[in-house]
């Protein structure tokens, strides 16, 4: 199936300067370096140095909708709860909302439907025309022990299937041996089975020990092509905090301070609430720039942060608290 | 609804401003005029001036003056609070501490707000630094007062302390000051600086509503000249001031001679350095915390950085693009990182230092600020390629202005950082454990942050060495400078002799030989410059022996040798304890000679007595130098912060008259066990035991210049040892008519004096608790900020 010609389109509009990759270059990973406790600290005060309030804050959530990758990835997933997924997905908020925010025009919804590889194919028909791009994570996720053969099959069988974004997990044991060569390798022949379609990289960040790794998978896997680098993969005991989106953002920015490449970023699992949004957005906005805060450049892997967000919305919208039973479930 | 549009296509910041209605409506309460708080009552607003909001400069309320009889009043409710708070057992005062850090915590919105329209500072610096540990620092005081009979043996208050605060942390200023001194069992009259007065009266406020005791704290308003009002009440036995460098100078001018207990807060220009192994993303996060915060108008803002050459061209662009992202506007905006300075008079200096700095030749980087904010607002300012030899490097400016300059190696970032007449903070950024352990004690600073910077606690006590001022503010070290040793712990009892019995001195003569009796320079007998002798008498007024009449260039070599080798501070402090229990065992070889010696003078009574106690002395000391512990302070944050125990360095010591062998070698043993260099001024009437040390500190492997001994008339030395700029601190155990001018002569370095008149002393057997005053006036104690985590 044909990659969705106006996802290409949005995507290319932008001017996002693709990853095309770099050779690996051990000497960066060897300088890196992390002090936990600062980037503790910048994390607890930037979240007090900057808020957004009132029709200001309903903007960032408007935003944070159209760069979330609302996802299913259960054992118990159906065809039937995939359409439900992605008819979602097409009309995150309620109509009358819309209205009455006055932002019709805008077009909200989602930034990318995420599921397994089994389901591709559904969410395509569903999503036809919707520009919303089918996501589907890959190469044995979540924990990636699958043979490096079957990952590679994997790859091709999805973006064959329809997928326009390919979520890959690493091998951890990599990062955790050092063993940099091989991941950067592994990334190399991911991207190569991706094509063209997106290539995000999941690093499991809490698998991983430490930032200092955190940082160093992240340079190597842009090194090695990544067109996103993502925390987790939801399943994890410690998924997207605070700490990991400024570590993986830095290293974003060194990549690009060194290469010109834009690669984007997605946090992953933990996010559920409107307000834990907002601070990794404010987070990338700091160590960024406002320039990745769409969804070129940013996503947000999430399964009930939207029903948060909904909430908060119609409170801006009618001053009054909302309740979950208000809005059509995901 | 447009505005929603918009916004998702700028996806940027807007105004979001902390409300202020209650706090407006708390000064409409006052009608806008505020009087002091006297005696547990606010009196009428006089002799008014105004408090302006410096974002928009206008009018936030009227203040009173406060004037000479304003003072005199306040301290005579101070007297008659005292006696009302001292009546009181440490569990009744602990529950007022209490009670005024739960106020805090329970208005603390109220009180931020205040505190930000005021200061200028923003609201998430009131709100989530100022205030908490304002509260945190009572709650934290609450526990000394009540722990204050078990941990503090011996010791009393010191009466009513007049407290000075400077503007910059307006109410946490006042809870460092106040929560020590009441937590001890003082009664306090604060003034708070003219700019910021209105948090300290809301503070009056709560003493009044939790039902302090009428008097334990008392609160004049109004500028330096009520300041002066304060400083010259004989009643008060404390001055705490906080401020800068100049007006510390100017008190402990005022103050010379007066006893009154001292503690001093001054400037800075801290150091900032980072290496080329640090988390370089961090380290600039962490200048914005030390330069940035507070409009830099703080005393340990790291405004010098230094920069490992290697990696000195990639921070500076960090940190250009850092400052790019930095936002500025009312205090009340919770969206920004910087507010206005204080005053027009602040940023006038502000301006004038920068623009001597760019005619000095270092390149200047600037932030744009929008032009719509009509505040003493300034923008925040690099200064790139300083060199130390510039103004702009070794003066404090006290705004948002960071010099940098580089270093190739870290014995240059050493020297670098102590080029300095100051000595408060310094922030080490490395990622290698053995550099920033190596660095922080060789840095002459009394606080020091390991990958992080301006984090304070109540736990931890926080202050300076060299011009930065001297005591501690927090922990059980502030606790110190509220409180006195008892003096019957270590005075002759009135009317008692100092010892039991007296000896009819020997009639054998000395010496066969003429001796020639030397000073002692660097570790060899010298000669005395001036060539002159003084005449030293036995108690029948012969002269028994000849001394060298020592003069400015005595105490000029002495001091020289003491800077220059610094042998003795370097060993471990197991070498000197045992070089202390070597001169006892060297000593006590000549037991009957020292015996004889003591046995010509009246001001020894019991020569046995004497001997033995100085036997006992070093002993004593030798024993400390390896037990004087530091501390592993308990702070609320994933750090380790090490309490270390550091010599005072260079000091001066003058010995009374009394006890002339006895009270030589208590104190310098108490002096040398810590690690400390000393110029010592022995007993002017019978320096012979001093002088017949000499050849045991020569046979006990004592390093060179560890003691130094300038004999001669006391009168003619003193002032030159204690003007000198190179001696760290002075003892002066001498006559007490010299206190005055000895306290005059420290300003210019501002060295630590501690004065006590030797003559009164129990040389002979004082309570143990003199000694543990000794050492920690023979030391001065570092804080180290280690953050772990990995």
């Amino acid at each position: 199936m044909p990659l969705d010609k106006n996802y290409i389109k949005a995507e290319t509009n932008k001017d996002i300067v693709k990853n095309s990759g770099v050779p690996l270059q051990l000497d960066v990973i060897n300088e890196v370096r992390v002090n936990k406790s600062a980037v503790e600290r910048r994390c607890a005060s930037l979240t007090n140095r900057r808020t957004v309030k009132r029709h200001n804050q309903a903007a960032w959530l408007l935003k944070a909708i159209t760069c979330m990758d609302l996802t299913t990835l259960s054992g118990d997933d159906t065809e039937r709860r995939v359409i439900q997924l992605c008819n979602k997905a097409k009309t995150p908020l309620r109509q009358d909302l819309l209205k009455s925010l006055g932002i019709e025009d805008l077009n909200i919804k989602v930034g990318g439907v995420c599921v397994y590889h089994q389901f591709i194919r559904t969410a395509s028909n569903v999503l036809k025309g919707s520009t919303i791009p089918v996501v589907a994570v890959s190469t044995g996720f979540p924990a990636g022990h699958t043979p490096k053969k079957t990952k590679i099959l994997e790859i091709k069988e999805s973006v064959r299937n329809g997928a326009q974004e390919i979520d890959i997990v690493i091998s951890r044991r990599h990062v955790l041996s050092g063993s940099w060569e091989k991941l950067y390798d592994e990334i190399i022949e991911y991207k190569e089975a991706a094509g063209i379609a997106c290539l995000k990289t999941i690093l499991a960040t809490g698998e991983l020990g430490t930032l200092k790794n955190v940082l160093k998978a992240s340079l190597i896997c842009m090194m090695a092509g990544a067109d996103f680098i993502k925390t987790s993969t939801g399943k994890e005991n410690i998924n997207a905090t605070l700490p990991v989106t400024l570590v993986m953002s830095r290293a974003i920015r060194e990549y690009f301070e060194r290469t010109g490449f834009e690669v984007g970023y997605k946090p992953a699992g933990g996010i559920s609430s409107a307000k834990d949004c907002l601070s990794h957005m404010m987070l990338i906005k700091e160590e960024l720039s406002s320039r990745w805060l769409n969804p070129c450049l940013f996503r947000v892997g999430a399964s009930s942060l939207l029903s948060d967000i909904e909430r908060q919305i119609e409170h801006f919208s009618t001053g009054q608290y909302s309740s979950f039973n208000r809005h059509g479930m995901a | 609804m447009k505005k929603v549009k918009e916004a998702f296509k700028k996806m940027d910041y807007e105004t979001a401003l902390e409300g202020e209605r209650e706090t407006l409506e708390w000064i409409t309460n006052h009608k806008g005029q505020f009087g002091h708080f006297i005696g547990g009552k606010f009196t009428k607003p006089k002799n008014l001036f105004k408090t302006i909001n410096p974002f928009n400069r206008k009018e936030i309320a009227k203040i009173s003056q406060g004037t000479l009889t304003d003072i005199k009043n306040s301290v005579d409710a101070a007297r008659s609070g005292l006696k009302k708070w001292q009546a009181l057992s440490p569990f009744q005062r602990s529950k007022y501490l209490y009670a005024i850090a739960r106020y805090i915590q329970k208005e603390s919105r109220t009180i931020s707000v205040l505190e930000s329209i005021e200061n200028g500072k923003s609201i998430r610096e009131s709100r989530d630094i100022d205030i908490p540990l304002a509260a945190r620092h009572f709650y934290h005081h609450a526990g000394w007062a009540q722990l204050l009979d078990e941990e503090f043996e011996n010791y009393s208050p010191v009466g009513i302390c007049g407290q000075i605060i400077p503007w910059n942390f307006p109410l946490l200023m006042l809870a460092w000051k106040v929560a020590p001194a009441i937590a001890a069992g003082n009664s306090v009259i604060l003034k708070p600086a003219e700019q910021t007065s209105l948090t300290a009266l809301y503070f009056a406020e709560i003493c009044k509503r939790i039902g302090l005791p009428a008097g334990v704290v008392n609160v004049v308003t109004g500028d330096g000249i009520t300041g002066s009002h304060m400083v010259n009440q004989k009643e008060i036995s404390k001055i705490a001031f906080t401020g800068s460098t100049e007006v510390g100078k100017q008190i402990k001018k005022i103050t010379a001679g007066s006893g009154k207990k001292l503690t001093l807060e001054l400037g800075g220009k801290s150091p900032f350095i980072i290496f080329d192994d640090a988390d370089l993303d961090s380290a600039v996060e962490g200048i914005v915390d030390a330069i940035w915060f507070n409009q830099g108008q703080v005393c340990c803002a790291g405004s010098r950085l230094l920069l490992q050459e290697t990696i000195s061209t990639k921070v500076e662009k960090k940190i250009i693009s850092r400052m790019k992202k930095l936002r500025f506007g009312n205090p009340l905006d919770k969206t920004i990182d910087m507010g206005p300075l204080v005053s027009l008079e602040q940023l006038n200096r502000v301006k004038r230092l920068v623009e001597s700095g760019v005619e000095g030749g270092s390149d200047i980087y600037q932030c744009d600020m929008p032009s719509i904010l009509k505040g003493y607002f300034y923008p925040p300012t690099l200064l790139k390629n300083v060199s130390p030899s510039m103004d702009i490097f070794q003066q404090e400016i006290f705004g948002p202005v960071l010099s940098s300059t580089t270093f190739r190696t870290p014995e240059e970032a050493v020297a670098l950082a102590n080029n300095s007449r100051y000595g408060l903070s310094a922030s080490i950024w490395s990622e290698n454990i053995n550099l920033a352990l190596d660095i922080s004690p060789k840095l002459k600073v009394g606080v020091v942050w390991i990958n992080s910077t301006n984090i304070f606690d109540a736990a931890v006590g926080f202050g300076g060495y060299r011009e930065s001022g001297y005591g501690r503010e927090g922990g059980k070290e502030g606790m110190y400078e509220y409180l006195e040793l008892n003096s019957d712990t270590y005075n002759i009892k009135k009317g008692a002799r100092l010892f039991k019995a007296n000896i009819s001195p020997s009639r054998q003569s000395l010496a066969h030989i003429d001796q020639t009796r030397k000073m002692f320079i660097s570790g060899s007998q010298k000669r005395g410059d001036s060539g002159h002798a003084i005449e030293i008498f036995d108690k029948q007024k012969k002269e028994v022996a000849t001394v060298g009449r020592g003069n400015r260039k005595d105490i000029r070599n002495a001091v020289e040798a003491a800077n220059k080798k610094v042998n003795w501070t370097a060993l471990s402090c197991h070498a000197r304890a045992q070089i202390l229990f070597y001169i006892a065992e060297n000593l006590s070889q000549r037991r009957d000679y020292f015996i004889k010696l003591l046995s010509l003078t009246t001001l020894c009574l019991d020569p046995i007595q004497e001997f033995d106690t100085a036997l006992k002395r070093l002993f004593t000391f030798a024993s400390w130098a390896d037990k004087f512990d530091g501390a592993v302070h308990q702070a609320p944050i994933r750090a380790n912060t090490i309490a270390l125990n550091e010599p005072v360095g260079v000091m001066g010591i003058i010995c009374p008259d009394i006890a002339p062998l006895a009270s030589f070698i208590t104190l310098i043993a108490a002096a040398l066990c810590q690690g400390n260099r000393l110029v010592v001024i022995p007993s002017e009437n019978f320096p012979l035991p001093a002088v017949d040390m000499y050849q045991i500190f020569e046979t006990s492997d004592v390093p060179e210049a560890a003691v130094n001994v300038v004999t001669g008339k006391h009168r003619e030395l003193i002032d030159t040892l204690c003007e000198h700029n190179s001696v760290d601190g002075i003892w002066n155990f001498g006559d007490p008519k010299y206190v005055s001018a000895i306290d005059k002569a420290s300003i210019s370095n501002l060295k630590q004096i501690w004065s006590m008149t030797g003559d009164n002393l129990n040389w002979i057997n004082y309570h143990a608790s003199f000694n543990k005053l000794l050492l920690r006036k023979s030391s001065q104690v570092k804080n180290i900020w280690i953050p772990y985590g990995e």
